[in-house]
């Protein structure tokens, strides 16, 4: 009795390693068909990539960009880089000093009655204008 | 195998004789047969299991072994085409300083024919002898139609071409595809890209060959699959390079000259930021060598590497740098100019009369040929050559291009002291302007040797020192000077301090002597001259300036304003900007006026 239940427990395990065994190797050769699909798909991308890089540079190309300058004068007004466009840094005018008030959003504001009021005005204030 | 009777009658005998159980020695010996038995099955078991766990252990080793080799490999690279192409046809991209392609690879497809795989070949040969109108129609009915299995017929297809020939539909016309060198750019570094041409071909395949330039000097690392992947970096800067031909372009016409050349050297290290010879050509579509006249006419000439020229009077800061090198004079020592000198059959004059004597620094200024000819007979014709030596005036430049190594200087036969006074100002030695640049740099980058180098590699080692810090300042200074007060006022970029030598030089006739009217007119330059950043050498072949009542040649009404529109352009592009120069030492500044 023992024995026998030892065999078909045995028999049963051998047929089941042997599905887990055939269903890991059908997956492993799945993924290395997916392997093989990516790879070739990657070399397509990086051939179309260099393709598009070639066009990118072609089109960058700078016998081409001082052309377009030319043609779109009117509209850009584009000259080429001169010494004069060099500046300092104390050339650039601060920015003027924001009212702190106005930085603060309503629902924190201190006084939040006058913040409400301000937003209840506003409407009104504009159809006065319109009249 | 000998069997033993379980029963053997001699023993069987005795027994009965004597009364025993003969049955006895049958058990006797059956048992001993027995124990013989399970000792052979007990051994040969043994060593089938020995065998079994030889074959485990060799099978898990493969395993294990394999599994870390897997781990310790590399991944295999994507591949676009089918595995097992016998020509490797990958080659390395080339870009600038900044990483902006100048070459690059495109695949494309080339057309063969099978002529008995054809169907219609008198079809086929009329409707691509329309579709490309440099075929010869009759010549390919012929081919079609005779003997031949195999024939190219157009190395590189467009893709509407491509389409236009399926149409055909003929079975005999195949497609195989072909990697493709492009230069995006165009005409832009012509001379130092090269070109290629197709070396091996096969039908899948076809290897791509450098013919020029350092697509030839390089071919071997741009070939090489393993660094096919990395591009190799130039030292050239795209935009740079492009204004430079553009504004040499603009000068050339506007001189009127046939050629023109100019070199943008990185006055520390002696990368070359800009390197253009006109008239250029499109790399995409190199034109072949020319068979008849001189090969210095080509497009294909580079002018700024392959060619040798006279420099003039460009020469004179050498021998003025040395002498101070050498102590024998100082900025302010007083040099005879009283001409001419004459030594048999030859006269060195001056191009205007500059009275008695001239300091150092006005001889330089003035650009005198007699000071400059007195200077070089104090120096002595060996220390000359041994200076000019050191400058890298006596062999090919090292540059990565493969026309440099065919760029040797012409010398003197003899180095007697008439040729130290010529070469002096820059006559009876002939040099390429990168000669001219590089000594130019390491005259002026405070004294040590810099290789001109068009690859961008790793950190520049300082090169040996072949004058003191103190000889190189007094020489930029004079430099300075010449576009200050000098020969080159024309040269004078505001915000640059531009320092510089002018040298007119004329052209020798093929067959001995010199041209009356043609000369090759050169500006080398440094900038700015206070704290040297880079030297730029124009070189225009032939120029005439007609603005003024009767023409001129001289560089400084030709080569030094080319020159100076090109430094106001391209340095704001490389990030120099204007600085007010500080004022100059008074110990240099004392002239005699």
């Amino acid at each position: 009795m023992m024995r026998t239940l030892l065999f078909v427990m045995s028999t049963m395990i051998v047929m089941a390693l042997g599905y887990w065994a055939y269903h890991e190797n059908y997956k492993t050769q799945a993924v290395l068909d997916d392997v093989e699909d990516l790879q070739r798909d990657i070399g397509a991308k990086r051939e179309r990539l260099a393709v598009l890089r070639a066009e990118w540079a072609y089109l960058n190309r700078p016998d081409r960009l001082r052309e377009l300058a030319a043609m779109n004068f009117d509209r850009l007004g584009l000259f080429p880089l001169s010494p004069e466009q060099f500046g300092k840094v104390d050339q650039i005018a601060f920015p003027e000093e924001p009212d702190p008030l106005s930085l603060l959003p309503p629902a924190e504001a201190i006084d939040v009655q006058a913040a409400l009021d301000m937003i209840e005005d506003l409407p009104a204030s504009t159809d006065e204008t319109q009249e | 195998m000998t069997r033993v009777p379980l029963r053997p009658l001699a023993r069987i005998l005795e027994a009965r004789a004597s009364g025993d159980d003969p049955d006895a020695i049958e058990r006797e010996n059956k048992q001993q047969r027995h124990d013989e038995m399970r000792d052979r099955a007990r051994q040969r078991s043994e060593g089938r299991l020995l065998v079994l766990a030889a074959l485990f252990f060799v099978a898990f080793t493969t395993v294990g072994v394999r599994m870390g080799t897997l781990s310790a490999s590399e991944a295999a690279e994507p591949r676009a085409q089918a595995p097992g192409a016998q020509i490797a046809a990958a080659r390395a991209d080339i870009v600038d300083r900044q990483g902006r392609l100048l070459a690059t690879n495109l695949t494309t497809h080339a057309l063969y024919a099978q002529p008995p795989q054809m169907v219609e070949p008198v079809r086929a040969a009329k409707e691509l002898a329309r579709i490309f109108p440099d075929l010869d129609e009759e010549r390919l009915i012929r081919d079609f139609t005779g003997k031949r299995k195999f024939l190219w017929i157009k190395k590189k297809l467009s893709p509407e071409q491509k389409q236009a020939v399926h149409d055909i539909g003929d079975p005999g016309l195949l497609f195989g595809p072909r990697d493709m060198r492009l230069y995006p750019n165009g005409a832009v570094a012509a001379h130092v890209m090269g070109g290629t041409r197709f070396g091996v071909e096969g039908v899948r395949a076809a290897e791509l060959v450098g013919v020029g330039g350092i697509e030839r000097a390089f071919d071997e690392r741009l070939r090489d699959p393993a660094q096919a992947g990395q591009p190799l970096m130039l030292t050239l800067d795209l935009s740079v390079q492009s204004a430079v031909e553009h504004v040499l372009a603009g000068g050339m016409q506007l001189m009127n000259a046939k050629g023109a050349a100019a070199i943008l050297m990185d006055v520390h290290t002696g990368e070359i930021v800009a390197l253009a010879s006109l008239p250029d050509f499109d790399p995409n579509d190199r034109p072949r060598p020319a068979t008849e006249g001189s090969p210095a006419d080509s497009p294909l000439f580079n002018r700024a590497v392959q060619g040798v020229y006279e420099l003039g009077s460009t020469f004179k800061i050498f021998a003025a740098a040395q002498a101070m090198e050498l102590g024998l004079v100082n900025p302010d020592t007083l040099v005879n100019t009283t001409g001419p000198i004459r030594w048999g059959k030859h006269r060195i004059r001056d191009f205007h009369n500059y009275g008695k004597e001239l300091t150092v620094t006005d001889v330089i200024v003035k650009s005198s040929n007699l000071g400059t000819a007195r200077i070089a007979q104090m120096i002595g014709a060996e220390r000359q050559q041994a200076f000019l030596d050191q400058l890298g005036f006596t062999k090919p430049t090292a540059i990565e291009l493969i026309e440099a190594s065919g760029s040797q200087p012409l010398l003197p036969p003899k180095w007697s002291e008439l040729s130290t006074m010529t070469i002096s100002y820059g006559h009876g030695l002939s040099a390429s302007p990168l000669h001219l640049a590089s000594a130019y740099a390491s005259l002026l980058n405070g004294g040590t040797r810099v290789t001109p180098t068009v690859v961008k590699q790793g950190p520049i080692p300082t090169g040996p020192r072949i004058v003191s810090e103190r000889t190189s300042e007094v020489s930029r200074d004079m430099l300075r000077q010449v576009v200050a007060r000098g020969t080159a006022s024309f040269g004078e970029v505001e915000g640059y301090a531009v320092g510089g030598k002018t040298g007119t030089a004329d052209k020798p006739k093929p067959k001995g002597g010199y041209y009356d009217d043609k000369v090759i007119a050169t500006f080398a330059s440094v900038f700015p001259a206070h704290d040297p950043k880079y030297i730029l050498v124009v070189t225009l072949d032939e120029p005439v300036e007609t603005t003024g009542s009767e023409p001129r040649r001289t560089a400084g009404w030709t080569a030094v304003p080319v020159a100076a529109e090109i430094i106001r352009r391209v340095a704001p592009l490389m990030g120099l900007r204007p600085e007010i120069e500080p004022p100059a030492p008074l110990g240099v500044t004392l002239t005699a006026n």
